[in-house]
């Protein structure tokens, strides 16, 4: 080490790319650790909590790409109340403050407010990718202040957030001498866009590669936006409705047929079905597919789009696919590595949802696949081996049975033996979802089998202690861990406390944990925030130790207690 | 024969205050809305029922079969809550948000949120309760009741097969309370949850964000131009003379001879009225063949609109090409179906 310069050093590093190995190399010795920070421009923040601006500013004077998390993953089923916290306000502000020279900044699950929007592009001048994931508090005025001022902006891309859309004008705030668009994504905004305003953006971006479009945009627009980029790679339909014989319709088919680089296509927000066929020359070049929000997308018309997509790698799709259409992905999508099936109609007993049929059905045809997201009427324990004896590659698996504690229907025995199989033999493992009915055993096999397993979701599930205790005592790289509604009490979660400090956090609800239990973990470890989660109007009263918590997040932290909390969040 | 659904708007599926507004308002017609195993006459069912009041409501929990899932109310855990929320629990049982009659305890939202543990021990006894109906399979239309799509008035299989013999007797085949107890909504309204899957509070685990977009487009599918959701297709139904709309999923039959069948069964009350008013002397029930004279007799045509906006005599197009374009349902007296398309 002591061979070389610094700088060479450093031009090493450039190599090292990973959050992991970068953090590795600088835990090597203090001359690495040093010259890692200067060089370091990425940085990943898995708990916005966890670490404070300050501290990150200080430490990475050359930063220029931050991602933050915020809420914990349960949030996004609303077990979370609405102001936890998660706030992006105060890390845009320190940044600002600082002489970073921010350029990329990439969110998920935080709440996001139009003035954090605004200090964001009026502080970084070089300010090129915004990211936003599974965020809430702003709206399009927030939007209009990054497109009016950002003038080397890059990425713009919203996915799945709640935003309050106060109608199209933000489009036009970009001003014609912006031409750096390589990526546009606000599929996910409810509102009205200014059509004309979109046309001329398009046209003056040569460079864009990704376009995702929102159900106002309608046909005849897409068709004039696809002929001025025919360079796209990623595309997003929005409104896919038409008059299959009508002149836009013609145009269309031709404006398709010239987008020869498209690779991924989702979209389709409303659908005519009977005009999927103008799509047909696209799909064969297709690597990833999704069609998650069409409902209205489905039976033979569906299978024949299917049937065209023979080099697809990623398909996500609703469950009115159905048993047989996944079939048809099973004959046709030999390249397929993940696959999610989302519900179309998640609380009822839809009689289009799929089975464990579907499931074996693809992985039998498709042995490439390595993730999965399942949700599914039933499962069976002969088809989650099936499963595992097909697909040894799984690195996520995750299933979702509708009814949470559904024992095989055929056996009427739990479903630990099913899981069981897929830890054994997916070594490669490193997220798990599991549903259905479960007792203590099957995290008997998880902790014996499940090595490298990051991420554990369980809900309803287990009979008693033991089954968190296997998971503790035998995940080693365990990072994540959410529990709902599973008879853990104090015994398991006081077992190991030290292990939690070798985690990223640790989400338990509806189990049967103590206020008691959670005071003697937060003593005990003051690297940890043990934070008791009310419900949002509840009142003040006292809680005797002996109570059983609702709902208990613990993280591990270098900054001690967060004083963003609202009321109902109690920090032990 | 397939059951008939209640259709509700499928905006409030992700919303608890509307569907228990409609609930509450049905009620207050004094309908049975969830008969449709159609194990009673609709117009004869015991009032008596429906629980009007929490002491009622207690009872009906007590006797009913439950997976015991978030929100059953295992003993401990109820003085627990008037431990912590005094006041509050007092308050929401005497007002129950929803109507109890499936003993649903509309209790606090604590005990929704608290509540959500539910005795392990219970959840396995009513697993093998369950079990024990599977085998016998005997449990009439829970069958039918696979098919039911919509939101809010279907349920899981197993709390069905379940609810078996509580549901002969009490003629509630399916939790009509099938709402999402919704985080943000609790502090609208909250409806304790009971065995229903649908009530379980943030499950299945899908992002709001997904369930909001898919809802809305579904509703727009269905309600504005006709055009199929995933797997539901609900249309109203009218009825010359009858107080108020039916509404009918019709991907749940798959010939025009089911389809009339079911409106036979859903309306029957209002031609019985009918029979009545013409001296039928106080016949409780009407034998089917009758029922059937009525409606396919000279009394009633079924008619529909469709996607153009003209009424049309039902029974022309084939089956498939029917449910494409057939926008609202009406059966109207066959005096005034005179000049549709014969």
């Amino acid at each position: 080490m002591n061979y070389f310069p610094d700088e060479v050093l450093e031009h090493v590093f450039d190599f090292i790319t990973s959050h992991k190995d970068r953090n590795s190399v600088s835990l090597v010795c203090k001359s690495w650790y040093k010259i890692e920070r200067y060089s370091r421009q990425r940085v990943f923040i898995g708990n916005c909590y966890s670490i404070s601006p300050e501290r990150l500013i200080a430490r990475f004077p050359g930063l220029k790409s931050l991602t933050l998390k915020g809420k914990p993953h349960f949030a996004d089923f609303n077990l979370v109340p609405h102001d936890w916290g998660g706030f992006v306000y105060p890390w845009i502000k320190a940044l600002a403050k600082s002489p970073i020279g921010l350029e990329e900044l990439r969110l998920k699950r935080m709440v996001v407010s139009d003035e954090s929007l605004e200090l964001l592009s009026k502080s970084f001048v070089n300010f090129k990718s915004l990211v936003l994931v599974s965020c809430e508090g702003f709206t399009t005025d927030g939007l209009a202040a990054i497109a009016a001022n950002c003038r080397f902006l890059r990425e713009l891309d919203l996915q799945e957030n709640e935003v309050d859309d106060h109608r199209g004008h933000w489009l036009s705030c970009f001003p014609e001498s912006c031409t750096s668009l390589i990526s546009l994504n606000f599929a996910c905004l409810r509102g009205e866009v200014n059509l004309g305003a979109l046309e001329r953006l398009v046209s003056r971006s040569p460079n864009l590669k990704s376009l995702r479009l929102n159900r106002a945009v309608p046909l005849d627009t897409l068709q004039k936006l696809l002929m001025r980029a025919p360079q796209l790679v990623d595309l997003g339909i929005g409104s896919y409705v038409h008059d299959p014989f009508s002149e836009v319709y013609n145009k269309l088919k031709i404006a398709i047929q010239r987008c020869k680089s498209i690779r991924s296509l989702s979209g389709f927000l409303e659908v005519a079905p009977h005009c999927m066929s103008a799509i047909y020359p696209i799909c064969g070049n297709l690597t990833f597919l999704n069609l998650s929000y069409a409902p209205g997308l489905h039976g033979n018309k569906l299978m024949k789009l299917i049937q065209h997509c023979r080099k697809l790698q990623r398909l996500w799709i609703l469950d009115c696919i159905g048993d047989k259409g996944l079939g048809v992905v099973a004959l046709t999508c030999k390249e397929l590595q993940e696959l999610r099936v989302f519900p179309s109609d998640p609380f009822g007993a839809g009689n289009a949802a799929v089975t464990e049929e579907g499931l074996v059905l693809v992985s039998a045809g498709c042995p490439k696949l390595n993730s999965l997201l399942y949700f599914c009427q039933q499962m069976t324990n002969a088809a989650l081996i099936t499963v595992a004896k097909n697909c040894p590659n799984f690195i996520r698996f995750r299933l979702c049975i509708l009814d949470p504690i559904k024992p095989d229907p055929v056996t009427s025995q739990p479903l630990d033996e099913g899981f069981g199989a897929i830890v054994q033999s997916c070594k490669g493992l490193k997220r798990l979802s599991l549903s259905g009915l479960l007792t203590d055993q099957v995290f008997l096999y998880i902790g014996m089998y499940a090595e490298q397993l990051e991420m554990l979701s369980i809900a309803f599930a287990a009979d008693s202690d033991k089954g968190m205790l296997y998971v503790l005592n035998g995940c080693k790289k365990l990072r994540k861990l959410e529990i709902r509604d599973c008879p853990f009490g104090d015994a398991a979660l006081l077992e190991d406390v030290g292990k939690y400090e070798t985690m990223r956090s640790l989400w338990m609800s509806s189990c049967e944990v103590t206020l008691g239990g959670c005071k003697s973990v937060a003593e005990k470890m003051p690297s940890l925030n043990v934070e008791i989660i009310g419900e949002s109007e509840q009142m003040e009263f006292n809680l005797d130790d002996k109570q059983k918590v609702d709902k208990m997040y613990l993280y591990r932290t270098l900054v001690g207690h967060r004083k963003d909390a609202p009321e109902y969040v109690s920090i032990l | 024969m397939s059951p008939l659904l209640l259709g509700v708007e499928e905006e409030g599926q992700s919303r608890v205050s509307s569907p228990s507004v409609e609930c509450i308002s049905q009620n207050g017609l004094g309908i049975r809305e969830w008969n449709y195993l159609g194990l009673s006459d609709f117009c004869s069912v015991d009032s008596s029922g429906v629980p009007d009041d929490n002491g009622n409501n207690l009872n009906l929990k007590a006797t009913e079969l439950r997976l015991g899932l978030p929100g059953s109310q295992s003993p401990e855990r109820e003085t627990e809550h008037c431990f912590l929320n005094s006041g509050k629990l007092d308050e929401k049982t005497l007002f129950p948000l929803l109507p109890s009659k499936d003993g649903i305890c509309s209790s606090s939202q604590k005990s929704v949120v608290t509540g959500n543990k539910r005795g392990f021990s219970e959840v396995k006894g009513t697993i093998y309760t369950e079990k024990k109906w599977m085998g016998h399979g005997a449990v009439p239309d829970s069958q039918s009741l696979q098919p039911v799509s919509h939101g809010k008035y279907s349920v899981a299989q197993a709390s069905v097969k379940k609810d078996g013999p509580a549901n002969l007797i009490q003629e509630q085949p399916c939790t009509s309370n099938g709402t999402k107890v919704n985080r943000t909504d609790i502090s609208n309204n909250s409806s304790a949850p009971t065995a229903n899957r649908a009530q379980v509070v943030g499950w299945p685990p899908i992002r709001s964000f997904r369930t909001k977009t898919l809802t809305t487009s579904s509703k727009n599918n269905d309600e504005v131009d006709g055009k199929p959701g995933p797997g539901t297709l609900f249309v109203k139904v009218s009825m010359d003379g009858a107080p108020y709309l039916r509404k009918v999923d019709l991907r749940m039959y798959s010939t025009y001879q089911e389809l009339s069948s079911a409106l036979e069964k859903m309306f029957s009350c209002f031609t019985l009225g009918q029979c009545g008013a013409h001296g039928t002397p106080g016949k409780e029930s009407l034998s089917e063949s009758k029922l059937k004279d009525l409606l396919h007799g000279s009394e009633y045509v079924l008619t529909y609109e469709d996607k153009d906006g003209d009424w049309m005599l039902v029974g022309d197009v084939p089956w498939e090409m029917f449910i494409e374009t057939c926008r609202r349902l009406k059966i109207m007296k066959s005096a005034d179906a005179i000049g549709l398309g014969k």
